[in-house]
């Protein structure tokens, strides 16, 4: 088998093979591969967005916390802008030409990024520049007007936990891949928690464009065409009339406010001041700059963010906990002499009749009677030693939900601190540390931290007698029914039948001989109530209060934590009672409770407060 | 009248008729590319309309050629040409005007020429000129040299230009020399170096040794004319191959095994190679092909490492960038990757017959550059679909193919050489500038012949193929 190629040949067969080569990748990417046609057809039709109208947020009652208005985005596509008048468009819109100018040279810097795209020009121009604008829009070939929606806020409350709406950013971008460039999203509060039903989805009209540019007309006649769905409306479990109470009586003052409806778990209100005004919302970014120059830091949520030491409050925990442990009854009385001596150990107390029992040591909020309980608790013979009673004790802490986040739908909840057993085995060195030297947290100082959130919580579950349903803003419905955290019992560790003697102690904390809640009473509701008052390195001690009503049954339970307010009494107390009775009577009695409603009013306590220099 | 007739009769028209439709379905695609709605194929002052005014020159100047120049002219002047042209591109190194990045235009009042595509014709010219003097040989060193040093003087000037993509069009000059009784053994192992050098570096050293060795194992059983037996080993060998890396990867093997599947394959062809090469010295000293074979083979796995080593331990950064570059490994930062994708979806969205003409929309959005150019080739495959695509490779292969065969069968050596020489500058332009509209080449910026706007190529591949279409017809009436 002998075949003979001349040189000719040979050279023509070389060609021959490479143009055959040629013509088989030719036959691949034209006819076989599909996805270059794909990406033509991306480059030559024309997508236009249409944007949905975002849901309405609606408070309990049905009243609109939030709506929407139209405004208009001026949108310019660099390559089919042709010749225009720039005078012409800064008088329609009010701009500098400078301004102009500053445009379109970052549209040439990223041209090719941007191709046949539209940029924003001008965001939220109002409706009179729109129809000023479209009246001569022939002038200005390239430019665009896309109708947006921008938010309404018809009552001035709750500018936090609404949250607001801005443009996404790349990182924004990055993490939800469903947005592009110039869409808009819920960043904080609800406005960020229930992004997905308020958004609703974009749709968009697709033209063709000719082999200039120019949009020939609707690609297919609109049978691609998607149209937009409108955001669903979300009903919340805020009462706006209350929350624009707890704003106004808040005002010039640092701190939270959290009220719970107990039998629901459902949040009424949430304050945190000072707060964003809902005015500032709608244009977040032109008061960001001032909103985060404010020292008092108003984008902070404190109501779920601030975790402090709760003071006098948290005795109510120890005192439940001493109860199921066994070590402590109704009737176990204990002395104090202006407060609790042992070895170098002193903790101090106010001057009250003693001994005293259970509920008179809630009343009065006896710190000695505390540090024997929290003593009982440690050095239990049950135990084989502190760190096993110790972390028994943990358990029962964050059975209530402290030192954890709670699963509310607050978007930044945070879990707060209760302390470990390594806490201390840090601090003093491993089995160096004794119940003595953990006596702070029999009075609910040292190394804890909880968040309002947390003391309504509690507080709620004491008015429940034994539990609590997770805290939450939002109302389900038959589209949307609750979460199932939010419809779930929980239970502390405590058993049911120990809350009553501790709702006994709070009230008579408000109607009892030498109760430190008495300013707290509101005519008509059986109140219940426990001051605190909770030491901190940083000026004077933070005033807290906690009270549900009514006693039997109870509505509302409510948590005040007044930063540098002082005792229990002077401001939490007042705040959270005006609260309560704002609620259950609707209006305030005369007299003495409008005097101290208009004290509150009054009241301003940001001198006191420290300005801490704030990281960046 | 009757004789003039006659003449034209006996012109080549196969190639004259593919030469004008390539033309014009040129000019027509790069009026598509630029044109309004509403243009004016003839308006002068836009780049179609240019376009026509080249075309008329070149058309003029094609005329002259095959009817009034006498056909001896470019063999007795052919070096007076070649010197002519090389003192332009030293003109053009000091007087010219840069453009994208190279300097190979010089201006003559508001005409702009490139010096570089006439130097093919006169390259050609005088090689064939060297090469067809009576009982030349491409047999000894002197005469080697005396054909390579024109080859080298323009592709050095040519590279002091910038214009890499140009130099590369010489490498088609190989094949002339082949033709003309250089071992095709040269050229096939020049073609395996770029070819293995490119190879380790775009996929692995352990892909190329084994293209390697299936070529070594194809080529030494064909020349042995053993084609069963070189069947039987190769199929196996090359699956073998395939599947050793794999093999390898088995935890139990992997475990005991030390040496990558890179290691293996040169150590033991190697190995095998070495053994072969002392065998053949002893027994077989007349078996000179066969230990030849096993020597390229041998040092065909020493290059790959080579380069292997070379590339990933000696070279600096910025010269690995380079070479990536070239390769089209990484995009420079003109976005070469950017042009090279936006210029196959362009052909890609053509499908099988097209979006018609003027419909294009990638290439005339102005997604694909030098569209008019370099480029040209995306719009007919967009706007012509496969079919046309097929149209014009069919075109240039009667074109090519009908100058190969009447070169071949010339009875004047200069007519041969020089035919030869116009087919491979072809060839080359083609290849080069279709592969890289389609991802087979890297990006390298050189014209589609005939097809391309650009006044300069246009002329000087007219020139060039009138001249040929002239020595043809004159040979007729010898």
């Amino acid at each position: 088998m002998k075949f003979y190629l001349s040189k000719r040949n040979t050279i023509l067969l070389v060609l021959f093979v490479i143009f055959l080569i040629i013509a088989i990748r030719l036959f691949s990417i034209q006819i076989v591969d599909k996805q270059y046609r794909e990406t033509a057809a991306n480059n030559a039709l024309k997508y236009v967005t249409i944007y949905p109208a975002r849901g309405r947020i609606l408070d309990r009652y049905g009243n609109t916390l939030v709506e929407n208005k139209i405004t208009y985005d001026i949108m310019v596509s660099p390559r089919t802008v042709e010749e225009f008048d720039t005078l012409a468009i800064c008088k329609i819109f009010g701009l500098e030409p400078e301004f102009v100018k500053e445009r379109f040279a970052s549209y040439s810097a990223n041209a090719r990024k941007i191709g046949y795209g539209a940029m924003p020009f001008l965001k939220q121009v109002s409706s009179e520049q729109y129809n000023a604008f479209a009246e001569r829009a022939y002038l200005f070939p390239g430019f665009d007007a896309v109708a947006r929606t921008a938010r309404v806020y018809p009552i001035n409350a709750g500018g936090n936990l609404i949250g607001y709406v801005s443009e996404v950013d790349r990182d924004y971008i990055e993490a939800h891949p469903d947005y592009k460039s110039g869409d808009y999203a819920g960043k904080t509060g609800l406005e960020r928690a229930y992004e997905s039903r308020l958004s609703g989805e974009k749709g968009y009209t697709v033209y063709y464009r000719d082999s200039r540019g120019r949009i020939k007309g609707h690609y297919e006649d609109g049978a691609a065409d998607k149209e937009a769905v409108a955001g669903g409306d979300i009903t919340t479990t805020i009462d706006a009339e209350l929350q624009a109470y707890g704003e106004q009586l808040m005002k010039n003052k640092v701190g939270s406010v959290v009220a719970i409806e107990p039998s629901t778990g459902e949040i009424l209100t949430l304050i945190s001041s000072p707060g964003i005004d809902v005015n500032q919302l709608a244009e977040i970014n032109k008061y960001y700059k001032e909103i985060s120059d404010n020292p008092y830091n108003p984008m902070f949520n404190r109501t779920v963010q601030s975790a402090q030491p709760p003071g006098s409050v948290f005795k109510l925990v120890n005192g439940l906990i001493g109860l199921q442990e066994g070590v402590l009854s109704r009737e176990t009385r204990y002395p104090c002499s202006r407060g609790y001596t042992s070895g170098s150990v002193h903790v101090g107390c106010h001057g009250h009749p003693s001994p005293i029992n259970l509920p008179q040591s809630i009343a009065m909020s006896c710190n000695a009677y505390y540090c024997y309980v929290l003593r009982n608790i440690m050095d239990n013979r049950k135990y084989a030693n502190i760190e096993e009673s110790f972390n028994k004790w943990r358990e029962y802490v964050t059975s209530f939900g402290f030192g954890h986040k709670l699963g509310s739908d607050v978007p930044y909840e945070l879990g707060g601190n209760v302390p470990t057993v390594n806490t201390y085995n840090k601090l003093h060195g491993k089995g160096r540390w004794k119940s003595l030297s953990i006596i702070s947290l029999s009075i609910g100082q040292g190394e804890l931290g909880c968040t309002p959130l947390h003391l309504a919580n509690f507080c709620a579950t004491i008015a429940n007698r034994g539990w609590f349903y997770t805290p939450h803003m939002i109302k389900g419905d038959d589209k949307y029914p609750l979460d199932s955290a939010y419809t779930v019992k929980n239970y502390p560790m405590v058993d049911a039948k120990y809350f009553p003697l501790i709702v006994e102690g709070m009230n008579m904390s408000v109607y009892g001989d030498g109760g430190t809640s008495h300013v707290a009473q509101v005519p008509g509701v059986n109140m219940c109530g426990k001051t605190g008052t909770a030491q901190n390195p940083h000026g004077d001690d933070h005033s807290v209060f906690i009270c549900f009503a009514p006693k039997d049954n109870p509505k509302i339970a409510v948590a005040a934590y007044i930063e540098n307010g002082g005792f229990g009494a002077t401001w939490a107390a007042p705040i959270a009672s005006l609260i309560v009775e704002k609620y259950l009577n609707g209006e305030i009695a005369e007299g003495t409770r409008t005097e101290l409603e208009k004290r509150v009013k009054n009241g301003y306590l940001l001198n006191k407060v420290p300005v801490r220099k704030r990281k960046r | 009248m009757n004789k003039r007739r006659n003449s034209y009769r006996s012109l080549d028209w196969t190639m004259i008729v593919c030469y004008l439709v390539l033309v014009l379905f040129g000019w027509l695609n790069i009026f598509s590319v630029l044109h309004g709605d509403s243009g004016n194929i003839f308006d002068f002052g836009q780049k179609y309309g240019m376009h026509f005014i080249w075309i008329c020159i070149s058309l003029i100047t094609g005329f002259l050629i095959i009817r009034v120049l006498p056909a001896n002219i470019w063999q007795s002047t052919s070096w007076i040409l070649y010197g002519g042209v090389i003192l332009l591109l030293m003109a053009t190194l000091v007087l010219g005007v840069s453009s994208h990045g190279s300097q190979s235009w010089i201006s003559i009042g508001s005409f702009r020429l490139q010096p570089a595509e006439f130097s093919k014709i006169t390259t050609s010219l005088v090689l064939a000129t060297i090469m067809s003097k009576y009982g030349f040989s491409l047999k000894g060193m002197p005469n080697i040299i005396k054909v390579v040093w024109p080859l080298l003087l323009p592709m050095a000037l040519i590279l002091l230009e910038k214009e890499t993509g140009s130099v590369l069009v010489y490498v088609g000059f190989l094949v002339v020399l082949y033709r003309e009784g250089m071992s095709g053994w040269l050229i096939a192992i020049g073609f395996m170096t770029v070819l293995e050098f490119i190879l380790t570096i775009i996929t692995s050293p352990y892909v190329a040794m084994c293209v390697g060795l299936s070529v070594f194992l194809l080529v030494f059983f064909a020349h042995r004319e053993e084609y069963l037996l070189g069947l039987l080993v190769t199929v196996p060998t090359v699956v073998f191959l395939i599947f050793f890396p794999k093999i390898l990867a088995i935890e139990g093997i992997a475990a005991v095994n030390q040496l990558s599947a890179d290691a293996w394959l040169a150590i033991i062809t190697a190995a095998v190679a070495l053994f072969f090469i002392v065998r053949m010295v002893i027994r077989f000293p007349r078996k000179r092909f066969e230990r030849n074979a096993f020597i390229v083979l041998l040092c065909g796995i020493l290059f790959v490492l080579s380069v292997q080593f070379l590339y990933n331990n000696i070279l600096q950064d910025h010269q690995r960038n380079r070479i990536d570059v070239f390769l089209g490994l990484v995009d420079d930062p003109r976005g070469v990757g950017y042009n090279l994708h936006q210029s196959m979806v362009a052909i890609g969205s053509g499908g099988f017959a097209g979006k018609g003409f003027g419909n294009g929309t990638q290439t005339s959005l102005g997604y694909v550059p030098e569209q008019e150019t370099d480029f040209i080739f995306c719009t007919i495959g967009e706007e012509w679909g496969f079919l046309g695509a097929l149209f014009v490779l069919a075109l240039y292969i009667t074109l090519i193919f009908r100058i190969i065969i009447t070169a071949d069968r010339a009875k004047d050596a200069f007519t041969r050489i020089y035919g030869y020489c116009v087919a491979m500058c072809i060839t080359v332009h083609v290849f080069i500038n279709i592969g890289m509209t389609i991802g087979l080449m890297p990006v390298i910026g050189i014209p589609l012949p005939f097809l391309s706007y650009g006044g300069s190529a246009l002329l000087a591949f007219t020139i060039m193929l009138a001249i040929f279409v002239k020595l043809e017809f004159n040979e007729r009436r010898i």
